[in-house]
């Protein structure tokens, strides 16, 4: 378990050092530097800029720079926001992003969970039918779509709830419902087949010939068993609702982190960029390891000392 | 049986005229004739393909159907709704939305289906390499894969992008240069089961070479789950073309995706929403077409897994 524990980590470490590494490559390579998109700079300044900036070291150097930086959590200075580094642009940002990822997963995995334990005791009726529909919709429409949907009808049409901003606690609401549609689809497909599977065990027919009554198997015996696989699909989940966040903040006009990240691509602002890039990284590579450790916990049949898997 | 009694000529030597060895009394259902019948018994699988071949049939006939071409700027006539003139409407710069919106959908299917080709190639090769070889090769390859997978792909997209500059070709090779790694596992996990079976065997004494092997014998038994692979590749790189034009980092104007048009109409939709309705439809019905003819495709082509 600990040598399992640790090799994850190591894994992930040499990971996030290779993402850092091909990202300060990359924009190394872009020609040209930041300043010179910015007219009317007279050559002294963007000479003053450039040594603030380390631009005029040697590309080794601005490396080890670069690299001792973020050992310290130092993600540098916005290139286009002044005065602002790139660490406060993510704190500042991730708030909302975090709240909104937070209600949204909850939302996903309460949804997909019932939506498929109602489809998989109405196994071949039309319960049944018209849940695998809903989730191959749910799978299928991009989310900004569904976003652009609940936006035009609720916010437009309706005018139930506001269009832009998270200023009123029901503002939450439809961005919420936008960015968890793809996860709990996918939620209800995991739990539907998993509880089929789980229902012709043998450990519940003995429970049954126990004489326990249906709901007590159900929830004790079934659905504990059948929300495993839900629990490796952590890991994508977080990397959708990240991928999400970013086009949703920007269709509901939240200043979240997705909406600094987008941002940041539309200025070139090249270290914020970096910043983000890694920020995200590091957050999907973390549900991903906590993934892997709790389906251990969760599951004992799954060997951890086994490699893989 | 028949109430025929043996007689003693009954055993008599056959002459070579009548000497048929096996009769086959049926015409023989090939393994694909039979995932044919499957699909086709599958109603929603083919009521997807069929939507999936008009819809391809229009992105490509569709702009020059329209009297209007796509990139055609009319300042007289901008957001306009939908009307014998302009089928689908017009653009804030008075552009034809019928022609913009198919040509769009051309676009998208095109990125997400060289993509899909893209990770076919490189995937089937070097997932075909890790499998057959097993050992040392495999446990370095299969470690490099893993670190390239525990990037997150579409950060490595988008900064590829940035750097590149979009394109449909380098949106095609960012796509691909994560993509591949799937695909290379599902055909290093067929790979392996297969090549210890006797018709392997069998080849390798015969003094087959491994590239004979690999592409006469092993890949044609893996082809069924490298095309359901190949279908649900297509329908994820048409999302994450669609997901960098929300990032600015789509197919530049004057051309345009579905997704640059659904994020270009975003910015009116409170007041002109039809801009958003075509190709918003058009997008989630394509990925839906996919999907749901990939999940028939799967279970056409591998009976044992049906449920």
């Amino acid at each position: 378990m600990v040598r399992y524990v640790l090799q994850k980590l190591l894994f992930m470490i040499i990971s996030i050092f290779v993402l850092a590494s091909a990202t300060f490559f990359l924009m190394k390579a872009i020609p040209g530097n930041p300043f010179q998109s910015e007219k009317n700079v007279p050559p002294a300044i963007q000479e003053r800029l450039n040594e603030q900036y380390g631009l005029n070291d040697p590309l080794g150097v601005q490396y080890l720079h670069y690299m001792n930086n973020l050992l310290h959590f130092d993600l540098g200075l916005s290139m286009k926001q002044q005065y602002t580094s790139v660490v406060d642009v993510i704190k500042n940002g991730f708030i909302y992003s975090l709240q909104l990822g937070i209600f949204a997963i909850i939302l996903a995995i309460a949804a997909g969970i019932v939506l498929g334990l109602i489809a998989a005791l109405n196994h071949r009726k039309f319960l049944d039918a018209f849940t695998i529909f809903l989730a191959v919709l749910g799978v299928s429409i991009p989310n900004f779509v569904v976003a652009a949907g609940l936006q035009y009808v609720f916010g437009v049409k309706l005018g139930w709830l506001s269009v832009a901003g998270l200023n009123d606690p029901t503002d939450f609401i439809l961005p919420v419902v936008a960015l968890s549609f793809l996860p709990a689809a996918f939620i209800a497909r995991l739990t539907r087949s998993s509880m089929l599977e789980v229902l012709t065990a043998d450990y519940i027919k003995t429970a049954r010939a126990k004489g326990l009554s249906g709901r007590i198997i159900l929830i004790r015996h079934a659905l504990r068993n059948a929300i495993l696989p839900v629990v490796t699909y952590v890991g994508p989940m977080t990397a959708n609702i990240i991928t999400g966040s970013v086009i949703i903040e920007q269709i509901f006009g939240i200043g979240g982190l997705g909406k600094s990240f987008v941002n940041s691509i539309t200025n070139r602002d090249y270290t914020l960029i970096m910043g983000v890039t890694l920020f995200y990284a590091v957050i999907l590579m973390l549900a991903r390891f906590l993934t892997d450790i709790a389906y251990g916990l969760v599951d004992p049949r799954i060997k951890l000392s086994r490699k893989g898997g | 049986m028949s109430e025929h009694s043996l007689q003693r000529e009954d055993f008599a030597k056959l002459s070579k005229e009548e000497k048929v060895p096996e009769v086959v009394v049926r015409e023989s259902i090939s393994a694909w004739k039979d995932a044919w019948f499957r699909l086709r018994s599958n109603k929603m699988a083919m009521v997807s393909l069929i939507v999936l071949v008009l819809i391809v049939i229009m992105a490509i006939i569709g702009q020059w159907i329209s009297p209007h071409d796509y990139s055609t700027n009319d300042l007289s006539a901008t957001n306009q709704k939908p009307s014998s003139d302009h089928w689908f409407g017009t653009d804030a710069l008075g552009r034809d939305m019928f022609a913009r919106t198919w040509m769009g959908a051309g676009i998208s299917l095109q990125v997400g289906i060289y993509a899909a080709l893209v990770d076919l190639f490189v995937g089937v090769i070097i997932g075909g390499i890790m499998g057959y070889y097993g050992g040392k090769v495999d446990e370095v390859l299969n470690r490099f894969c893993e670190i390239l997978y525990s990037i997150p792909s579409l950060l490595v997209v988008i900064l590829l992008i940035v750097v590149l500059e979009p394109s449909m070709f380098t949106i095609i090779l960012a796509l691909s240069i994560t993509g591949w790694i799937n695909m290379a596992w599902i055909v290093r996990g067929q790979i392996m089961q297969l090549k210890n079976q006797e018709y392997v065997l069998a080849a390798r004494s015969l003094g087959a070479s491994p590239a004979r092997i690999m592409f006469k014998h092993l890949v044609p038994n893996a082809i069924g789950a490298i095309i359901v692979t190949i279908t649900m590749t297509v329908p994820s790189a048409i999302f994450a073309e669609a997901f960098l034009s929300f990032l600015g980092l789509g197919v530049q104007s004057p051309a345009a995706s579905l997704g640059t048009l659904i994020n270009d109409a975003l910015k009116a939709m409170t007041i002109y929403p039809w801009r958003m309705i075509f190709p918003a439809v058009l997008i989630s019905l394509t990925m839906l077409c996919f999907n749901i003819f990939g999940d028939g495709l799967r279970d056409a082509l591998d009976p044992k897994m049906k449920k």
